[in-house]
């Protein structure tokens, strides 16, 4: 194994580890995936003079992950592209 | 991490619009003129682009049970500089708030200033000194990143404690701030092995980075031609 490819899989593996370990740790502390914007929104009376595009009306929860993930996928997508492009030209 | 519309009063708004448009002009120019002149480049910008889209996207859980996300802005801050990274990040945040009610259009210029500028503009720094310094690609790539995320946080907690009043600083850098440090963590490693990657496979890349040396438009040419 090259160190290249030990990079990559300790990397990962800490990655994996540290995900794991706060989510045990969320879970629990019994909290709930709020997400920081709302847990901060809530620390101050705000003057609300504009709720948003979007007003009061919220998005389900299934369409906003399925939108987050296509965000990722964009993205992914571009890296992969990259990665994959530029190791088949090496070899 | 954005700041979601209502929260910031409106005098607030409109400065860190003021604050920010300058740079997303600039910025704006830069891609194009980049794109246009280098055809080369269009791959790379891309790249930097599909970081900071893929990393926000991602609603890591956090330490204190919150949700938060890295910002992915340290690659293109290192490679183009802070306002290329003002204006890529305004997309992502364009995005994020008309598609998914996440971040605002009213705070748009907030959010641009702490994740599309002062975080960028740290790590680009930090970068600079590194590389100066003499440590490797992947660790100053690591470490800007890291910086970058993190500095963004911090940032947001000050626009917030700005518009609310000071009394509120400790509870949103709390929030915010303490609950990014894992996730500034991740993104750290996650640059790490990319830049380990970039050196094996694309040196140039860094090169042109390091190469920036004196002046930034001037170096920029001169990077793209080596």
């Amino acid at each position: 194994m090259n160190k290249n490819t030990k990079i990559y899989i300790g990397g990962f593996a800490v990655i994996a580890v540290i995900v794991i370990i706060t989510l045990y740790y969320g879970a629990t502390q019994g909290f709930e995936f709020g997400g920081t914007d709302d847990a901060a929104g809530e620390i101050a009376p705000s003057s609300g003079w504009f709720s948003g595009i979007w007003g009061d009306y919220e998005l389900p929860g299934e369409t906003e992950s399925m939108l987050f993930a296509l965000q990722a996928a964009i993205g992914a997508v571009i890296i992969g592209y990259f990665i994959g492009r530029y190791t088949v030209k090496k070899q | 991490m954005h700041i979601s519309d209502g929260i910031l009063n409106i005098e607030w708004c409109a400065l860190w619009f003021i604050v920010a448009i300058p740079f997303i002009v600039l910025g704006a120019k830069k891609v194009i003129e980049l794109v246009r002149e280098h055809p080369d480049q269009k791959m790379t910008v891309a790249l930097a682009g599909a970081f900071i889209f893929l990393l926000s996207s991602l609603k890591l859980p956090s330490v204190n049970g919150s949700s938060s996300h890295p910002t992915g802005t340290g690659f293109s801050a290192v490679i183009y500089g802070v306002s290329v990274t003002a204006f890529l990040a305004t997309i992502v945040l364009i995005f994020q708030a008309i598609l998914l009610a996440h971040g605002g259009i009213s705070t748009l210029g907030a959010n641009v200033v702490s994740m599309g500028i002062a975080g960028p503009l740290v790590g680009f720094l930090l970068w600079r000194v590194m590389i100066k310094g003499g440590m490797s690609f992947p660790i100053s790539l690591a470490v800007a990143a890291f910086f970058a995320d993190i500095v963004t946080y911090v940032v947001t907690s000050f626009e917030m404690a700005l518009n609310a009043g000071f009394e509120y600083l400790g509870n949103y850098l709390s929030v915010f701030a303490i609950t990014q440090i894992p996730l500034g963590i991740m993104e750290a490693i996650l640059f790490f092995m990319f830049g380990t990657y970039l050196v094996s496979n694309r040196p140039d890349i860094f090169e042109l980075a390091a190469g920036k040396d004196e002046g930034d438009d001037k170096d920029e040419s001169e990077g793209v031609t080596a």
